[in-house]
C-alpha cells in the first residue's frame, strides 16, 4: 500500500511558538474544535499518547477562542496549534473532526481515524501504541464526528478563494481600514452612480458557482477598448450589480450577444444619440431564475431583470471602458443605460416567441439584444375593439419615433400587452399582420416627408428635386422593412397599453439585433 | 482589511507618442468625412479655403462607409499611402 505524503505546514501554539510538520519524528496530527463533543471525548486519550509515548502529538484547533478553552480545560502535554485561518484544515481536506492522522517522520500517512469508533481506536492502539494504557471500558462504543468548520458554506468560499489553486486571477485590491468601502468603489469609478456590492473573493467564488465554464475562459472582446472579458471578470461585475449566481449564464450570453460586429457594440456605446442594449430573455431560464415578464416587466422591482441588465452595463463600463465623457459620448444619456432587461411572456402570447422566430428551439434559453435609443414609449389605446383599429393606433404612434419625418430608418421593439393581444386575436392577427398594418398606418406621401423651410428634416431638397409627382405621391411607411418591427408580449393582464423602444441606426450600417443561446 | 477583486481590464494604458507635426502645410493632405449628416458641408468649405491659401497643397477627399463604425483597415491604409497629413471631421 502506498502511503500518501501529507502537506507540510507550520503553525503556532498558544504561546506563539512555531511547530513544523513533518519534523523527522513519528507524529499524530489530529484536527479538533472545541464545540465538538467527540473531540472533547478523545482529547484526554490524545494527551495520554503525548505524555506516555515518544509520539509527537499536534492538535490543530479550528477557532482561536475554542483553542484557549481547550487549553484551560485539559492543560495538555500535546500541542494545541492555531489553525483558526483554517488553511491547514482546508489543505488536508478535513470534512469532519476529530480527524486523526498517524504519520512517519517524513510526513507520509500511515493510518487515519475519523470520529470515534472504539473498535477502530483499540485496534489502532494495539498496532502502534501498545505501551499506552487507556481505560477503554469507560468509553462509549461510538460517537459521531462533527462537521469541520471548513465545510461552513461562507468559510469554504473564502478558503477556496485564498487557496493556492484558487480559480481567481483578478488583481486583489486591499481597501484601507479607514476607508469606507462604498466610497472607495465610487472613487475608483467602478459604479454607475449607484452603490454596488463589494466584489470580495468569497462572493466572486459563489458567483462562479452559477456556471460550469472555466473562470479564465475569454467570453468576448468588449468594445470600445477591445478588452477580453473572462468569465471571472464578468462574475466580478455580476457581484457588483447584485446578481445571484444563477443569473451569471444570462450575463455571459448577454455580453457575447453585444460584442460582435453585427450588433456593433462599439458604435452603440460611443454614439452621441445615446443607444444601449435592451435585453429580451426567452426560454425556460425565465421561470428558473425568476425574470419578470408580467406586471411592470419593463420597470423596477424584479431583482433578476434589474441586476442582469445592470451587470451587462457595468461590464461594458469596467471591462470595455465605455465611460461617459470618455469613449461613451451620449448627448443626453438614458435611464436604460443603468439597466434594461426583461422576459417575454411566451405563455400569454398566441404567437411564436421571439427566440423561436429567430431560429431557436422552444426549450432553448436565449438572450436577444436590441440597440435602442429611446422608450419604452406608450401606445395608449383604450378604445379600439378591432385589430385593424389597434394596429392603426400603433402605426400612428410609432411615427413619432426619432422624428415624425424620419421614415425608413431604425428598428423598433414593440412590447404588446395582454389586453392588446386579446384585441388583436379577435381578428386572429398574426405577428406579420401586425407588422404590415403598422407599415400601412404609418405610411405618408413622400412630399410630406420632404425637407422644407419650415422644417429642414426629411428627404433632402436635392433628392426631392429629382422626384416627379408620382414619386412624391408614393406613400412611404415608417420602417424601411417590416422586419425592423420586432414584437414581444409582456405586461400585466390589466391595461390597454403597449410600448415601443425606439431603435438606433439599423442594418449593417448601424446595429443588427443579435440572439445568443444561454448555456 | 477588506479585499475586493478588480472589476476593470487591469491594463496599464499604452502610451503612444504622436508623429512630429509639420510647422507648415505642404505635400498631400487628406480630408476625411466620417459620413455624418452635414460633415461634407464643413469639409467642402475647408477644401475651398485650403485650395485658396495653399495652392501647392494636394487635397484628397475620403469618406468612411458609416460613422457608426471605425474606418475599415483598407481605407486607413489608402489614406496613409496617399497622404502626409489627415484632417478628420468628427461627429457633431
Amino acid at each position: 500500500m502506498t502511503m500518501p505524503e501529507l502537506p507540510a505546514f507550520s503553525l503556532e501554539d498558544l504561546s506563539g511558538e512555531s511547530h513544523s510538520f513533518p519534523n523527522g519524528r513519528q507524529t499524530i496530527v489530529c484536527f479538533v474544535k472545541e464545540d465538538c463533543p467527540t473531540c472533547n471525548l478523545v482529547l484526554p486519550i490524545l494527551d495520554k499518547i503525548a505524555s506516555d509515548s515518544d509520539m509527537l502529538v499536534l492538535l490543530p484547533g479550528q477557532t482561536t477562542d475554542g483553542n484557549r478553552v481547550l487549553q484551560e480545560r485539559y492543560q495538555p502535554t500535546a500541542c494545541i496549534l492555531d489553525d483558526s485561518k483554517l488553511q491547514v484544515s482546508f489543505a488536508y481536506d478535513v470534512e469532519s473532526v476529530p480527524h486523526l492522522l498517524l504519520c512517519d517522520g517524513e510526513g507520509n500517512q500511515i493510518e487515519h481515524l475519523i470520529g470515534f469508533h472504539k473498535k477502530e481506536w483499540t485496534a489502532f492502539f494495539d498496532a502502534h501504541l501498545s505501551q499506552v494504557e487507556i481505560d477503554w471500558d469507560e468509553l462509549p462504543d461510538w460517537r459521531p464526528a462533527c462537521g469541520s468548520l471548513t465545510q461552513d458554506p461562507l468559510i469554504a468560499e473564502r478558503l477556496r478563494a485564498e487557496a493556492e489553486n484558487s480559480p481567481l486571477r483578478a488583481r486583489r485590491i486591499e481597501v484601507g481600514q479607514l476607508d469606507d468601502i462604498h466610497e472607495f468603489m465610487f472613487d475608483q469609478g467602478f459604479t454607475d452612480g449607484l452603490p454596488v456590492v463589494p466584489p470580495t473573493p468569497e462572493r466572486v467564488i459563489r458567483m462562479l458557482s452559477g456556471t460550469t465554464r472555466d473562470p479564465q475562459e475569454e467570453v468576448a472582446i468588449v468594445p470600445p477598448n477591445l478588452v477580453p472579458a473572462t468569465v471571472e471578470k464578468l462574475a466580478i461585475n455580476a457581484v457588483l450589480a447584485g446578481c445571484k449566481p444563477e443569473y451569471l449564464p444570462v450575463v455571459i450570453a448577454g455580453i457575447e450577444a453585444i460584442c460582435n460586429d453585427t450588433f456593433n457594440g462599439h458604435g452603440v456605446f460611443a454614439t452621441t444619440m445615446g443607444a444601449t442594449p435592451v435585453m429580451v430573455i426567452n426560454g425556460p431560464i425565465r421561470r428558473k431564475i425568476g425574470l419578470n415578464m408580467g406586471m411592470s416587466a419593463l420597470g423596477q422591482g424584479s431583482r433578476a431583470n434589474a441586476a442582469i441588465g445592470r451587470a451587462v452595463r457595468l461590464a461594458i463600463r469596467n471591462i470595455g471602458g465605455a465611460v461617459p465623457g470618455g469613449t461613451e459620448r451620449s448627448t443626453l444619456g438614458s435611464p436604460m443605460k443603468f439597466t434594461m432587461c426583461f422576459a417575454e411572456w411566451e405563455e400569454r402570447s398566441p404567437w411564436a416567441p421571439l427566440h423561436v422566430e429567430r431560429g431557436f428551439q422552444h426549450n432553448e434559453s436565449v438572450v436577444t439584444v436590441f440597440a435602442m435609443s429611446g422608450g419604452p414609449a406608450l401606445v395608449v389605446d383604450q378604445a379600439s375593439r378591432q385589430a385593424t383599429q389597434l394596429t392603426n393606433s400603433m402605426g400612428l404612434s410609432l411615427r413619432a419615433q426619432h422624428h415624425v419625418k424620419a421614415h425608413g430608418a431604425g428598428d423598433t421593439l414593440l412590447v404588446i400587452s395582454p389586453e392588446h393581444v386579446d384585441t388583436l386575436m379577435r381578428d386572429e392577427f398574426t405577428k406579420d399582420d401586425v407588422r404590415e398594418h403598422i407599415q400601412q398606418a404609418s405610411a405618408v406621401p413622400a412630399r410630406e416627408l420632404a425637407a422644407n423651410e419650415t422644417n429642414p428634416v426629411g428627404i433632402p431638397a436635392a433628392r426631392v428635386a429629382n422626384m416627379n409627382d408620382e414619386d412624391l405621391d408614393r406613400k412611404i411607411p415608417k420602417f424601411g422593412n417590416k422586419n425592423f418591427i420586432h414584437i414581444v408580449v409582456a405586461g400585466s393582464e390589466a391595461g390597454k397599453f403597449s410600448a415601443s423602444f425606439h431603435g438606433w441606426a439599423s442594418g449593417s450600417m448601424g446595429s443588427v439585433p443579435y440572439s445568443q443561446k444561454i448555456e | 482589511m477588506p479585499t475586493i477583486l478588480d472589476p476593470t481590464d487591469e491594463r496599464v494604458p499604452v502610451e503612444r507618442s504622436i508623429t512630429a507635426r509639420d510647422t507648415e502645410l505642404q505635400g498631400r493632405l487628406a480630408l476625411l468625412d466620417i459620413a455624418k449628416p452635414r460633415g461634407n458641408v464643413l469639409i467642402d468649405r475647408l477644401e475651398e479655403l485650403l485650395n485658396e491659401q495653399y495652392p501647392n497643397l494636394v487635397v484628397n477627399r475620403y469618406t468612411k462607409p458609416t460613422f457608426t463604425k471605425p474606418a475599415p483597415d483598407s481605407l486607413r491604409n489608402e489614406i496613409r499611402a496617399e497622404n502626409d497629413v489627415v484632417v478628420e471631421a468628427l461627429a457633431d
